[in-house]
């Protein structure tokens, strides 16, 4: 265990140290991030000029979700983008053989190898709104409150980051998936939007099929002290699942790994 | 020059058909204006849009067709190209490099086509209410526009691609220029759903006239034609001259990567 907290630390140091060559972009991020914010606003108001609810959601209700989206896209730049993405070119150049070879966890060095401070802006963004919608959307902030929306952000995270190693998993097979990652994140942008909002066909498929709904709306519940029993229970169900297959489906992945050009 | 454009345009085709699959995908992707479609119908906010009954999805679905027929990717083309050095090789040939991008696009929308047609052939079988056939006239309106609108954000995009040679990240440049593109161009809600003082506003920016308008004459709501054909043929105007001085300026202090 230690050793893997050890390695940890190395990872993101030379991580952040490399990126912090590039301070320019940094900035450009910042000012992507704050109109990509403003202009889904925007499109969210849009929603709001002729009556006062979407999906039975109010503004500020709305905007939590819409928090909570901004911080998981946040953390999908942050983490997973440039981690798991670099997935498909280890399996094309071969150079997963390099990963396989070494002493740790092959799923822990491909999902925690490196950190892109491109998402930190996102993450700051999201997190302030959701702090400043929640106390004028009716939320509370007891402790019980905090620690189920801490719980279910978490497993959000979790699912997100099972759903996106999954995919990226099956390169494996086909080689180039970068599209299929694209496939879902266009998939994911669904969840700016309270799934109540939804027709009922699609509320389903965003819960079962492509759980969206567990990421942004489940959590803005509970930020808003409204979690129910039975969603907390499945949250946590679908995200220890999630998890539990991803580690299964990389296990069966390996034993299909041929090395590039053999 | 006709043989050039016959070997160009033949042998990107070629390449494309190889990368069938990515592309499937990448028209796949494009399925946000279907998530919004959802959002809208159900929304009280949609049905005082003025589209009538049936103009939300057929606005929708031509949204979706009209962006993938205009997408472009010169920038991520070029960024690769640049720091790959395959740029010098394709600066020495008798012919500019942006032939060559052109009729990549080109190719990459004709191996799109039945993608496209399949979603829009899946869409009619789930909405059999919404099917509806343009009038030939229309639908030769609605091609010159989508036409235009990927004429402008080609010359958009080779802007930026210009700027490649400054800088090694124009990529970053890209993501700039395509949120307000996202926003704007009525990919997420038609135009007549903005206050008036933001459609005013955004009609002096080059988005509209990328889907909003095309889109419109697709679904054939009623729409100014006169008046999108005038600002896609200014914008195409006012970018053309700029893309080429840069792009003479850029070659001028070209390098090549590593130099």
């Amino acid at each position: 265990m230690r050793r893997y907290l050890l390695t940890l630390r190395r990872f993101w140091g030379t991580a952040i140290a490399g990126q912090l060559e590039y301070q320019l972009n940094v900035l450009i991020e910042l000012l992507a991030a704050a109109a990509n914010l403003a202009g889904s606003l925007f499109i969210l108001s849009l929603f709001f000029r002729q009556s006062g609810s979407l999906g039975g959601w109010s503004w500020q209700q709305a905007l939590v979700v819409q928090g909570v989206y901004t911080l998981l896209d946040g953390v999908a730049t942050t983490w997973l983008r440039p981690n798991l993405g670099a997935i498909v070119s280890h399996v094309r150049e071969g150079t997963l053989d390099f990963v396989l070879l070494k002493p740790i966890d092959s799923q822990f060095w491909l999902s925690l190898r490196t950190l892109s401070p491109a998402g930190l802006s996102e993450l700051l963004l999201g997190l302030g709104l959701v702090v400043w919608a929640a106390p004028r959307a009716g939320g509370s902030a007891g402790p019980l409150q905090l620690a189920l929306a801490l719980l279910t952000l978490l497993t959000g995270v979790v699912i997100l980051y099972a759903l996106w190693f999954l995919l990226a998993a099956t390169s494996i097979w086909f080689v180039k998936t970068w599209n299929a990652t694209e496939v879902l994140r266009a998939a994911l942008t669904a969840g700016r939007f309270p799934i109540a909002a939804y027709p009922p066909a699609l509320r389903l498929l965003f819960t079962v099929v492509l759980p969206v709904a567990f990421l942004t709306t489940v959590p803005a519940e509970a930020i808003l002290g409204r979690a129910t029993a039975p969603w907390l229970g499945a949250a946590l169900l679908m995200a220890v699942l999630s998890f539990a297959a991803s580690r299964a489906f990389w296990r069966f992945a390996l034993r299909h790994y041929t090395s590039a050009s053999s | 020059m006709r043989r050039v454009a016959r070997a160009l345009l033949g042998s990107q085709y070629a390449l494309m058909l190889e990368y069938r699959a990515e592309i499937a995908l990448w028209a796949l992707s494009g399925l946000l204006p279907f998530i919004m479609l959802a959002l809208w119908r159900q929304a009280p906010a949609g049905a005082h849009l003025g589209l009538g009954s049936g103009g939300l999805d057929r606005y929708f679905l031509s949204a979706y067709l009209v962006r993938q027929f205009s997408v472009v990717w010169v920038v991520f083309a070029f960024e690769e190209d640049a720091l790959l050095g395959r740029l010098s090789p394709y600066l020495l040939q008798p012919l500019h490099p942006l032939w060559r991008y052109l009729a990549a696009h080109l190719a990459e929308q004709l191996t799109r086509l039945p993608f496209a047609a399949a979603i829009a052939a899946l869409f009619f079988v789930l909405n059999p209410g919404a099917f509806w056939l343009p009038s030939p006239g229309g639908l030769f309106l609605a091609w010159l526009a989508t036409l235009g609108a990927f004429a402008i954000s080609f010359l958009l995009q080779s802007l930026i691609a210009a700027l490649c040679f400054w800088s090694e990240k124009a990529s970053a440049l890209e993501r700039l220029l395509f949120v307000p593109y996202l926003f704007l161009s009525g990919l997420l809600a038609p135009l007549a759903a903005f206050p008036p003082g933001v459609r005013a506003m955004a009609q002096w920016t080059p988005f509209p006239w990328l889907i909003n308008f095309p889109a419109r004459l697709l679904a054939g709501l009623p729409v100014d034609a006169a008046a999108g054909f005038g600002a896609q043929l200014a914008w195409i105007a006012l970018l053309l001259p700029a893309v080429l001085l840069l792009w003479r300026a850029g070659v001028r202090r070209y390098t090549a990567m590593g130099a």
